[in-house]
């Protein structure tokens, strides 16, 4: 029997990856493409829609295209305003369409690690059941909780769908577009003074994997996606042979914001906490109940990164790779 | 040979000509130098300013060598006997004898003796390193190509082993030098699998637990992951080496999930209660917090090892607090020891007492059932057992030590 899978946020490098890998797999019988913005690339063999998940026309779509799976890969972690709105009111949108049409069976969200928060009271590693110890106030974090809590409903409603939730770690390459992969392409890096946090990084093939096992078998739930080992930015900036600049907490997201803009790229506000304190989320239950072993840790996710980018300054210093 | 004299003259006429239209200086009437340029010139020059304005071509062919060499000219007032020829700087004959000496000395002080540096660089080298120094240097060298080059290990904690072996070489002599640290008991270090150390918290600064990892590391060889207050990681640059040695949060899923790895955890039950205690309380346990060490221990089925350290009370006696300042920086206290703030920087110098850490015998938590982590009244009194043991052998090792200090 083929399926008909709708993913959303195909206009992002992620979202568009995806979308072409599930193209080309044979137990599809078809992809259609959700976003307001038309994608970048060539989605090859994906039907494109264009449409705002913030109104009801999502559920036409799905009614017209006959959806049985809903992969929602719409949350963006970009300052834009708008953000907001798609993150929470069109998941709204996307969950209300889904309750109503029978014959979605199967719900996969992309979370993020983002929901543990990130504060001095962290454990050392996140497992799934934790909840955030400083709670989420603002910007990305809250609207990934918020997403999560609705999805959560929606499962409650829907008993007979299948609900994956996969929190993905911060993506890190060369040709995926990500917050942390701008960051460490900056000529000199920003860091916070007095503080090496742990970092985690996601190989994209992981992430693709991961959704596309959670689209075509069932396997319900919420896992953490990351790659396995940590490391510290100090460390990180040591592979890509780049400058740390270190600056002053107190202050540090608009001087870093600032500073960033000067060098031509863009800075989100989120990673300035992270860059404090950091996260790592334990994929134990990734392993042992999904059935997914990771294939790139993250040292190897930073050295295909440190291969892919242009060496940093200090890259005759060290000259490290792999 | 050109005249040195006449030499001299040139080169101090050409520094001058500023104002001069060229001609030389003010201070000479002809050629002579002016008095700035007299002023300059060393010592024995200044010393005669009746001498003629033309004297004697060696005397000042002597001047540059006593700016080569100026203890080749030592005063002749003090200098008793004769010692040498150049004591007698005014006759004539020596100093004649002495003009050739006085004109290449100073070119042969003024070059830089290569080979004498490098020889005792070497030397140096070979003092430091050993007999196989260039070796050890360059494996240096390679350990440091390889940390700038971000190429070495951290674990999932974030312990960094190379950050750890520095901090702990430097620790090292305060602990056996400074406290004179005395280790008891070590063999009930476990060798292997995972153990909880349970001591007591004392000092102001929490140096008994980096004293205690240092212990374990050099009697047992083994790492002691300690657990923190948030507190900790919230300080900027102290919650950074903190990861680095291992340490984690003391919470009990980082506990567990340590201990289930198979690694000595280190915990102190009292916390912030029980370094910032008064001076006059030094020694009585204060409450071991809530118990939650005792039900990650039966969780994990590791064993208890209570540990008691005499001596971090003395280290910074805690006489004062100033409550109000240390609510408003969020700190647990702001301490006041008879020397800090008082001498500033100086008051920050532990006092040197005299340190017992005596590992007693493991608490087995085995023997327990699978829910007894679940059992309140068993976990409070297992937690009474651990406090009361290091209580009792805290006063016992108070006899043995004696006088804090000597």
């Amino acid at each position: 029997m083929g399926r008909v899978v709708l993913v959303t946020g195909v206009a992002r490098d992620l979202g568009a990856l995806f979308a072409r890998t599930l193209a080309g797999n044979p137990e599809v019988d078809r992809v259609v493409g959700l976003d307001v913005v038309p994608p970048a690339g060539d989605l090859r063999g994906v039907k494109f829609v264009r449409a705002d998940i913030r109104t009801p026309v999502v559920g036409k779509v799905i009614a017209v295209e006959d959806v049985d799976t809903v992969v929602h890969m719409n949350l963006g972690s970009s300052n834009r305003g708008s953000v907001k709105e798609t993150n929470v009111i069109g998941t709204m949108q996307l969950l209300a369409a889904c309750q109503a049409a029978p014959q979605v069976r199967k719900l996969v969200l992309q979370s993020s690690t983002a929901v543990y928060g990130t504060s001095p009271r962290d454990p050392a590693m996140f497992t799934e059941s934790m909840s955030p110890r400083a709670g989420v106030r603002t910007g990305f974090p809250k609207d990934a909780v918020e997403v999560e809590g609705y999805t959560r409903g929606f499962a409650r409603r829907r008993p007979d769908a299948v609900v994956t939730t996969l929190r993905l770690g911060t993506i890190l390459s060369p040709h995926v577009r990500s917050a942390f992969g701008d960051y460490f392409s900056l000529p000199a890096l920003p860091a916070v003074l007095g503080y090496d946090p742990r970092l985690q990084f996601l190989h994209p093939h992981d992430a693709i994997e991961t959704l596309r096992l959670a689209t075509l078998e069932d396997r319900p739930g919420t896992y953490n996606v990351v790659g396995d080992e940590v490391t510290t930015v100090s460390q990180a900036a040591r592979r890509l042979g780049r400058p740390l600049v270190r600056l002053p907490s107190v202050g540090f997201t608009s001087l870093t914001y600032r500073l960033v803009r000067q060098m031509g790229s863009r800075f989100t506000p989120e990673l300035s906490r992270l860059l404090t304190y950091g996260r790592v989320a334990d994929t134990a239950a990734l392993r042992d109940l999904f059935g997914y072993e990771p294939r790139y840790t993250t040292p190897q996710t930073l050295a295909e990164f440190a291969d892919g980018v242009a060496p940093g300054l200090l890259a005759a210093v060290g000259g490290h790779r792999g | 040979m050109v005249d040195p004299a006449a030499q001299g003259a040139d080169e101090v006429a050409d520094v001058v000509p500023i104002g001069t239209r060229g001609r030389p200086g003010r201070g000479s009437r002809s050629a002579s130098p002016s008095s700035a340029a007299r002023s300059l010139a060393p010592a024995g020059g200044a010393r005669r300013p009746g001498t003629p304005r033309r004297p004697a071509p060696v005397d000042d062919a002597l001047r540059p060598a006593a700016v080569g060499e100026p203890a080749a000219e030592p005063d002749p007032v003090v200098t008793t006997a004769p010692v040498s020829e150049e004591s007698f700087v005014d006759d004539v004959p020596p100093r004649a004898a002495h003009e050739p000496r006085a004109t290449t000395a100073p070119r042969g002080a003024q070059r830089i003796p290569l080979e004498e540096l490098v020889s005792a660089l070497l030397d140096g080298a070979r003092q430091v390193l050993g007999e196989d120094w260039e070796r050890r240097a360059a494996e240096m060298v390679a350990a440091l190509r390889r940390r700038l080059g971000g190429d070495y290990e951290i674990d999932v904690f974030g312990l960094d082993p190379q950050v750890q072996e520095i901090l702990l070489a430097a620790l090292r002599p305060v602990a056996e030098k400074w406290f004179r640290v005395e280790v008891r008991g070590a063999d009930n270090i476990p060798d292997e699998g995972g153990a909880l150390i349970v001591a007591n918290h004392s000092g102001t600064v929490p140096i008994d637990a980096a004293v205690t990892g240092l212990a374990v590391k050099d009697h047992a060889h083994r790492n002691l992951r300690l657990l923190g207050a948030d507190l900790v990681f919230d300080l900027p640059f102290v919650g950074q080496l903190a990861r680095k040695t291992g340490a984690t949060l003391a919470c009990n899923e980082d506990a567990e999930r340590l201990l289930r790895a198979g690694h000595i955890a280190g915990v102190w039950p009292e916390g912030f209660k029980g370094i910032g205690k008064p001076y006059s309380e030094r020694y009585k346990l204060q409450r071991f917090g809530r118990g939650g060490f005792v039900s990650a221990a039966m969780r994990t089925q590791v064993p208890i090892v209570p540990v008691s350290i005499v001596g971090a009370e003395e280290i910074y006696p805690l006489v004062g607090n100033i409550p109000s300042l240390a609510r408003l920086l969020g700190l647990p206290y702001i301490p006041i020891t008879p020397f800090f703030p008082l001498l500033g920087p100086l008051g920050l110098i532990p006092l040197p007492s005299k340190w017992i850490i005596e590992f007693g015998e493991p608490i087995r938590t085995d023997a327990y059932p699978a829910d007894a982590a679940d059992d309140p009244m068993l976990v409070f009194n297992v937690t009474d057992q651990v406090r009361e043991t290091i209580q009792q052998t805290l006063y016992s090792l108070l006899v043995d030590r004696g006088h804090p200090f000597l």
